[in-house]
């Protein structure tokens, strides 16, 4: 981000001022060649990803696939107050902000992990360290959920025959209410921990070894160095991960908890994302679905512009 | 990194460092042992004796020794077509992707673009605001994609984290001062782009196509919306079917009447535990064999800066 080579290269061969007669044309004729290279890729997400937003009207309709979009009768927000009066919706919101919390309070752990990770002295196991826990990320969401009903299988999974050899009852968890939270969240710790860490240890690597170094000579504890010199480093980095995260708060990966769903935890497994999944492709319910969608989407929307500005303010760091 | 670690060595630890080293290291370990635990069990579960993994005896070492679960889970024809229909859209869908993602970055990394700024904000408004799930069904509809290979081919064709990502990489990596002298002699931009950017990209190139590549191979959901015939299936979803739903895995076996790999049916429970462990080993190995070849680049690949619009 801060490199600024390429502004130097325009200052120089730039005669060109803005506002001047044939500037906007001069401009173009330089660039046409790089517009070229960018195509496919516009033209890619102006038919695929704009133009879907096209289908949200279908939000605001009672829409019939034979009519389509265009035909198709207006009912204002009458979708929405559906879903709005929906006898499971506020349990719904619940279910979903207590799998997020829960999963957002694990946040921290990528941070300490990449500081120890960087801490490790011996090249070598830190090399494999970070080979072993990255490993689990490029393991399918479909083998995750089947290595967790794996190991934790009535039984012979190797938790349960852990607890009766320690005397304790087998339990079912993947029937356990109590415990899809906690196996939703967990399951994704193991999978993306390691992962998680390359960010920060990118930048933890332009930390100036000088200033580590002068730090150690004035009798800074390794502890220190790392509270002291590499965590106020990585704090950028932190809440750049962070508002990211909080752009997603209402999308949970919906693609895994109908792998982990049951009949048995249906109670607390039914999130906002899933249950358009539900009622839109399996249902046929388009229109229905395309407003909870919508609506979930402008939450996200409101809560990633209100935390990008409550950052901005108080730590002048910000997304856009 | 190294040489970072090494100036630190050079000073010598306090007591007070050593005992935050061994938190540290005890820490670390306990972690690596944990990711690697339940990738090792599959390992010895899959080769163990049936039986005694049923019976909950294999948890640390394996029991016994048996390929018969990789006998069983290769005569099953659906995992075989899985297999085969999953490199396809791997490959044809990674292929699509880069075509797609380098040279648009490449485009967007180049300040002197007229309008730079407004297209950059067309691709990063779909990060954060999209039609939805039905919208999106109803266009590949409309387009007769539901049901082809080709749409597990092309869709999510653009990641526009992905194009900023590499977009850093060309800004942060690719100095002004060689384009200066290409054009100087001359050269097109798309010349520059094809004999000067793209040779100096291997590492950008390496990790976006990792990351494409672990998409395709690892997604079930645009499967099982997209697609309804089975000829289609990609791996993932035969997975699915046997891991989660626990179809079982063995009807073609049986159809095969293979009298030695059916001994009788009551080792079939026993089996089918073993054999999804042997399919988790066979459907995660290629993902698993290719990542540490790409590993180095993966630090330099996101750099914090790439975040940012």
């Amino acid at each position: 981000m801060r490199n600024d080579k390429t502004t130097k290269g325009k200052t120089a061969s730039a005669p060109i001022v803005p506002g001047s007669r044939g500037y906007v044309r001069k401009r173009l004729r330089e660039s046409w060649q790089w517009y070229l290279l960018l195509l496919p890729a516009l033209i890619y997400i102006l038919i695929f990803n704009y133009g879907p937003m096209y289908g949200i009207l279908m939000a605001f309709q009672n829409y019939r696939p034979s009519k389509g979009i265009a035909g198709s009768p207006w009912v204002g927000f009458d979708n929405f107050i559906r879903f709005f009066k929906y006898p499971y919706f506020w349990k719904m919101i619940r279910n979903t902000l207590s799998i997020t919390l829960l999963s957002l309070a694990t946040f921290p752990c990528a941070i300490i992990f990449a500081l120890f990770l960087n801490e490790l002295t011996h090249v070598k196991f830190k090399k494999v360290a970070q080979m072993v826990s990255y490993m689990p990320h490029f393991l399918s969401e479909v083998v995750v959920v089947s290595l967790v009903m794996l190991m934790l299988d009535l039984s012979n999974g190797p938790v349960n025959n852990l607890i009766a050899a320690l005397g304790g009852e087998r339990t079912y968890f993947m029937g356990e209410p109590s415990a899809f939270a906690p196996i939703y969240v967990f399951s994704g710790l193991w999978q993306n921990l390691g992962w998680g860490t390359i960010l920060y240890i990118s930048a933890l690597s332009s930390v100036p070894s000088e200033q580590i170094e002068a730090a150690k000579i004035d009798g800074a504890s390794r502890f220190q160095v790392m509270w002291h010199i590499n965590i106020p480093a990585i704090l950028p980095t932190i809440m750049i991960t962070l508002l990211m995260r909080m752009g997603r708060i209402m999308s949970l990966g919906y693609t895994k908890i109908l792998l982990m769903d049951n009949d048995l935890v249906a109670d607390v497994s039914n999130v906002i994302s899933t249950y358009t999944y539900k009622v839109g492709i399996l249902g046929g319910q388009y229109s229905y679905s395309t407003a909870i969608g919508l609506f979930n989407n402008i939450i996200n929307i409101i809560l990633l512009l209100s935390f990008n500005r409550l950052s901005k303010k108080l730590t002048d760091i910000s997304l856009f | 990194m190294s040489k970072v670690s090494l100036n630190k060595s050079t000073i010598k630890n306090t007591k007070g460092d050593k005992v935050f080293l061994f938190i540290v290291y005890s820490m670390v370990i306990l972690v690596v042992l944990l990711c690697a635990y339940p990738l090792y069990l599959t390992v010895i579960a899959s080769i163990s004796d049936p039986y005694a993994v049923y019976s909950g005896k294999v948890n640390l070492i394996p029991h016994g020794f048996s390929v018969n679960s990789y006998k069983l889970v290769f005569t099953n024809s659906a995992i075989w077509r899985g297999y085969r229909n999953s490199i396809i859209y791997t490959v044809a869908g990674t292929a699509f992707n880069l075509f797609l993602t380098i040279p648009s970055a490449y485009a967007l990394s180049k300040k002197r673009m007229y309008g730079r700024n407004f297209l950059m904000t067309v691709f990063l408004i779909t990060m954060y605001f999209g039609g939805g799930m039905i919208p999106h069904y109803l266009l590949y509809k409309n387009m007769g994609l539901i049901d082809t290979p080709w749409i597990l081919i092309i869709n999510g064709g653009v990641s526009v984290y992905n194009v900023i990502v590499t977009r850093t990489y060309f800004q942060n990596n690719i100095p002004e001062a060689l384009f200066e002298a290409a054009r100087i002699d001359g050269a097109s931009e798309l010349r520059c782009f094809f004999k000067l950017v793209l040779p100096l990209s291997a590492p950008i190139i390496a990790v976006i196509t990792l990351y494409y590549a672990v998409g395709h191979w690892s997604g079930y959901f645009s499967a099982l919306i997209y697609t309804h015939n089975q000829e289609l299936q990609p791996l993932q979803l035969v997975l699915r079917n046997i891991l989660i739903l626990n179809e079982s895995a063995y009807t073609d076996a049986l159809q095969s009447g293979d009298a030695e790999l059916i001994a009788d049916a009551s080792r079939q429970a026993y089996q089918a535990l073993t054999m999804k462990y042997a399919l988790v080993f066979i459907s995660s190995a290629p993902m698993l064999a290719i990542y540490p070849f790409v590993q180095k680049h993966f630090v330099k690949g996101i750099m914090v800066g790439s975040l940012k619009g």
